[in-house]
């Protein structure tokens, strides 16, 4: 199944995502690029767009919302388990 | 926008225009409160206003409270007014009526111990508030235009979605309102921390952005203080649960509120812009005291975007519900005027701002809000320190 991800600007490494996603679904940007989930993901939350090392900063809006706490893969789910803002 | 912005409303004697023409029955302190509710249920068409202040605080705080309880009537939405003060407060009566002794409003007072009690303040009360109602009536109308305008801006229970859809309409709506001559305020600086870098942006000049960052620093450094580690968490949980995460990401989709106009005042919490465009105001992020800042300086109308929906007006000013999401607008459409959900859908920013401001206008025109047919009138001011 194909799940709308709204990026709100072209710097952003994360996109929201319009529906629940399963495990496998595909993502698809208005521009047409997709990424696939590798895990559930919460209508409303974020999904990886590219790979984000642990420290890297989260773009969201073209700006850093904060960092990655851990390493995060590309389609995985992105909350406060694993992005923490400025301490 | 098709057709001229232009409206009949009420010219002030200070000479700013009201889009509502109400008679407020303002009780001056917490104590006052019960006799204000009883002659709000005995005319309904009175804007009863009771709170928690007037009393029992130190002295930044009691001036907060007079200023904005004096902007409360000043509002050009106010024609008139009945304060309720109890006898022995700080904020009394009298003290207020002195302090809106230039407004050039029909002002009158009620002293519940001068009285002899509840019944007796509340028959007063009444007759002088069905006196100002009849005066208010009488009132000629006169022609407004966007020039005449302020509007705040203001986002309660946000979601992920807030910052795609409903605020980013918004922004187009207020750079609509801004370039026909009107004012907008974007306030809410709690919900500016982690977003200064595009603010900073538009700041018309170095002593603006100077003034922006210092006002967010403070803010956030008192988050820092009082919270601790917690601080970047200042999200209600219904926030975490929708998809935000910090509060750089809801601040971010705060600030699109504002649009894209330079900004070209930071004012004090209640203070009057002497601008005309985008300004800033320093007030919290709570939604409830944020709006009593805004209605203080003179806003006549708030623009209010909810993700997670809340039913919350404001006396006498018509606030407009906008959802960032359909499924919420489905559920509490009762409560919420417009949906910015459509965007998800495949409409643009642009058209949901032309709706946005299609539909403040009609409110200008008279229209009722959702919040105002439910009488969601709630009222509270910012404070600083500890009561006593």
């Amino acid at each position: 199944m194909a799940v709308l991800g709204i990026r709100a600007h072209v710097r952003d490494n994360v996109a929201v995502v319009a529906a629940d996603v399963q495990a496998g679904d595909v993502v698809r940007l208005a521009d047409g690029s997709e990424v696939q989930a590798v895990e559930a993901i919460p209508r409303g939350s974020k999904v990886a767009l590219d790979p984000i090392a642990c420290g890297e900063a989260v773009v969201r809006y073209g700006e850093e919302i904060g960092r990655a706490t851990k390493d995060i893969a590309a389609g995985e789910y992105v909350h406060t388990h694993n992005l923490a803002g400025k301490r | 926008m098709r057709e001229e912005f232009v409206f009949q409303g009420w010219r002030r004697p200070d000479g700013r225009m009201g889009i509502r023409n109400h008679c407020l029955v303002l009780a001056t302190v917490a104590c006052a409160a019960g006799v204000v509710r009883e002659v709000g249920r005995r005319l309904p068409t009175v804007v009863a206003v009771e709170h928690a202040h007037g009393c029992g605080r130190g002295g930044p705080d009691l001036g907060l409270q007079i200023k904005t309880l004096a902007g409360l009537v000043q509002n050009p939405n106010v024609g008139a007014a009945v304060l309720v003060g109890l006898g022995c407060e700080v904020v009394s009566a009298a003290l207020l009526k002195g302090a809106l002794a230039r407004s050039g409003k029909p002002v009158e007072t009620v002293v519940i111990q001068q009285a002899g009690g509840s019944r007796k303040a509340a028959d007063q009360a009444e007759a002088l508030a069905r006196r100002l109602l009849g005066e208010l009536e009488d009132l000629p109308r006169e022609s407004g235009a966007a020039a005449d305008l302020m509007v705040g801006l203001e986002c309660g229970g946000s979601d992920t979605f807030s910052g795609l859809t409903a605020n980013p309409a918004v922004g187009e709506a207020a750079d609509r309102l801004v370039e026909l001559g009107g004012t907008v305020i974007l306030a809410e600086t709690t919900e500016m921390i982690g977003a200064l870098g595009p603010l900073l942006k538009l700041a018309e000049s170095e002593e603006v952005a100077a003034r922006l960052k210092a006002k967010v620093e403070r803010q956030e450094a008192r988050a820092r203080e009082i919270l601790g580690p917690l601080a970047d968490a200042v999200l209600a949980p219904g926030n975490v649960e929708s998809g935000l995460t910090t509060i750089a990401e809801k601040s971010l989709g705060c600030i699109a509120k504002g649009g894209s106009s330079p900004i070209l005042e930071v004012v004090d919490y209640g203070d009057r812009p002497s601008r005309k465009g985008l300004v800033v105001m320093d007030t919290p992020g709570y939604d409830i005291e944020s709006m009593a800042g805004m209605a203080a300086a003179g806003t006549q109308a708030i623009l209010f975007t909810t993700g997670r929906g809340t039913p919350a007006g404001f006396p006498a000013v018509p606030v407009i519900k906008i959802s960032s999401n359909s499924e919420l607008f489905e559920a509490m459409s009762d409560d919420i005027d417009l949906d910015a959900g459509t965007i998800l859908a495949g409409k643009t920013t642009r058209q949901v701002g032309d709706e946005i401001l299609d539909l403040l206008l009609r409110v200008v025109r008279g229209q009722e809000t959702r919040a105002e047919i439910n009488g969601q009138a709630v009222f509270a001011i910012a404070q600083e320190g500890p009561a006593f």
